[in-house]
């Protein structure tokens, strides 16, 4: 009983109010305060986009996404993150394997590595690839004497995004995998099933749901992506321009319709993620990881 | 303290379940296979992707000398940009901490209809992209915006293009950081001191101070510093709101993007590697005060 009144679940007939909770008028001022904030700050914004987008109405907005500039982005945004998160995905897979099934020194020193590029601004993620590839940069001159273009061009915005991405399927595998153990792993080896059977059969069924949890975050970072592509991409109309510094060049020209249309776009991919994350949430909570931010 | 840790070592090693403990193993024996090939796949695209770009930042600013890296991190523009980024942030970083902390409370502790649509909901600054919201946040707050326009008119108030714009920015960026700390602390909060608190006599308002408030404070505190570094380090959502004026609302980010644009390559290496030493001694800073605390709470 008094967890259930800690909760706040629907408790029947409450004739005396609980010790542990708030007067009605407090609880109705705290909720509506909160939903005003929440309102304010996070529900307008994703209103605005759409309104801005279609106010001059449809056919306007339909000519703004299909321009060969916005195709051009689009298409770009989608080769970038097919390249990126498969890559990230293969890191994920490796890294969680080796650090959840093995006890080895210096495990936890990798892991907060693991983590670093969340912790530094995706403008420096750009930066440190132009220092490395770009033409004043560490093997600017060797590189341009090989006649290979890394800043400036799509191997640039791949390598930026795959930096920026870096964590986000090792970190979700990672306590899943260390929740599980590895004694199905193990009775599968002694049982005669080999390394890849075991990783196929075993370890993948268990760490399915985790593992698209993780790669829906990972691609709708990778998508979005603004700050360290911007740094690599050289703003090149229809060649290294993704769907967000598309909008970020249109919006510049005053072009508000253009720009909303291609940010709707973005907005709709990132209130799918939500919605497939919740659902992902809400369905297989006790397979995910429970240890998550 | 050392006994400490040579005790935990020696625990460690009793756990290795061969005899040959004794032995300094790089890793404990396993049945398992692939440590080779995955670890060795790890720490090669780790160093390749991540750690030696960022030493090429360390690199290319060390070449500046000491003296060279003063100057070009002290002059008068990138110290305003200093005060900006982490002033803003700070700023940005409490609104989110009380507003945060109200939005957890509330999903935890009260039923109401559309609790789980909200809760999903908080999510969207993860999962919207920052020049989207960026372009929103700017449109809404300009003067001729939805939000911009009564504000100004009814209090003369300008937010876009002001620091106010960017403190609002960051407080979008930032809020669900300090909600998703908070929230599973306060659910997993035990009724049992708030209880004997109310059945000694204690209001709500007792109980809240003295024996919630405590237990969630270092969570708060997590949330507050994620909030901010991710607020120091932001780009995308600021520069379109922020008018971007040197010296009044340029951020860091922006300054080391301006320095690129002038091949001034060393020149942003220096600012992006003091500000990646900043940020690392405040969180610093505020990983021992949590800690403090926690041991305080602990007491």
């Amino acid at each position: 009983m008094p967890a259930d009144t800690v909760t706040g679940t629907s408790v029947p007939m409450p004739p005396v109010r609980s010790a542990l909770s708030e007067p009605g008028w407090v609880r109705i001022l705290l909720i509506g305060g909160a939903l005003l904030f929440l309102a304010l700050f996070l529900l307008l914004p994703l209103v605005a986009v759409f309104a801005e987008a279609l106010h001059r109405g449809f056919d306007a907005y339909w000519t703004a996404l299909t321009e060969p500039d916005a195709v051009a982005a689009i298409e770009l945004t989608l080769i970038v993150a097919a390249i990126s998160v498969p890559a990230n995905l293969l890191f994920g897979v490796a890294a969680s394997w080796c650090v959840a099934k093995f006890d080895f020194r210096g495990k936890n020193l990798l892991i907060t590595l693991i983590d670093l590029p969340f912790s530094v601004s995706p403008v420096i993620s750009g930066l440190i690839y132009v220092l490395l590839f770009g033409l004043n940069g560490l093997f600017g001159t060797y590189l341009r004497d090989m006649g290979i273009q890394i800043i400036f061009a799509v191997p640039g915005l791949v390598l930026a995004t795959i930096f920026v991405t870096f964590p986000f399927v090792a970190r979700e595998l990672i306590p899943l995998m260390q929740e599980q153990g590895s004694d199905e792993e193990e009775a599968a080896l002694v049982l005669g099933a080999s390394g890849w059977q075991t990783f196929w059969r075993v370890t993948i069924p268990n760490i399915k749901w985790g593992l698209l949890y993780g790669v829906l975050l990972c691609n709708a970072r990778a998508m979005g992506e603004f700050g360290a592509v911007s740094v690599v991409s050289g703003h090149i109309r229809g060649e290294t321009n993704t769907m967000p510094l598309h909008v970020e060049i249109l919006y510049n020209e005053y072009n508000f319709v253009a720009a909303f249309a291609v940010a709707s776009l973005l907005a709709m991919l990132a209130l799918v993620t939500l919605v497939v994350k919740t659902a992902l949430e809400w369905r297989f909570g006790d397979e995910l990881a429970a240890t998550r931010h | 303290m050392v006994a400490a840790g040579s005790g935990a070592v020696a625990a460690g090693r009793e756990s290795a379940v061969t005899v040959r403990a004794s032995l300094p193993l790089f890793r404990k024996p396993s049945v398992l296979p692939g440590f080779g090939l995955t670890l060795g796949f790890t720490l090669s695209y780790l160093g390749f992707i991540v750690l030696l770009p960022l030493a090429a930042l360390i690199l290319k600013s060390s070449g500046l000398g000491w003296s060279g890296f003063w100057a070009a991190v002290t002059t008068p523009r990138v110290l305003a940009a200093f005060q900006v980024s982490f002033g803003l942030s700070l700023a940005a970083a409490l609104t989110n901490a009380i507003f945060g902390f109200l939005v957890a409370w509330v999903l935890v502790r009260y039923d109401f209809p559309g609790k789980r649509l909200v809760d999903a909901l908080v999510d969207l600054p993860f999962a919207l992209p920052t020049a989207v919201a960026g372009i929103a946040l700017s449109a809404l707050y300009a003067p001729n915006g939805w939000i911009g326009r009564p504000l100004d008119e009814l209090f003369g108030l300008k937010v876009a293009f002001t620091p106010l714009g960017i403190a609002i920015a960051l407080t979008f960026i930032g809020l669900p950081f300090v909600v998703r700390t908070v929230q599973p602390i306060l659910q997993d909060l035990p009724p049992e001191e708030e209880e004997a608190a109310a059945s000694l006599g204690a209001s709500r308002l007792q109980a809240f101070s003295g024996i919630i408030l405590p237990a969630i404070l270092p969570a708060l505190v997590t949330g507050f510093a994620l909030s901010f570094a991710r607020g120091v380090g932001e780009y995308g959502s600021v520069i379109f709101i922020a008018g971007n004026m040197p010296g009044l609302t340029e951020i860091l980010p922006l300054l080391i993007v301006i320095k690129l644009e002038q091949y001034d390559y060393a020149g942003a290496a220096a600012v992006g590697t003091a500000m990646l030493g900043v940020s690392f001694v405040m969180l610093l800073i505020l990983n021992l005060l949590q800690q403090w605390m926690r041991s305080r709470h602990a007491r």
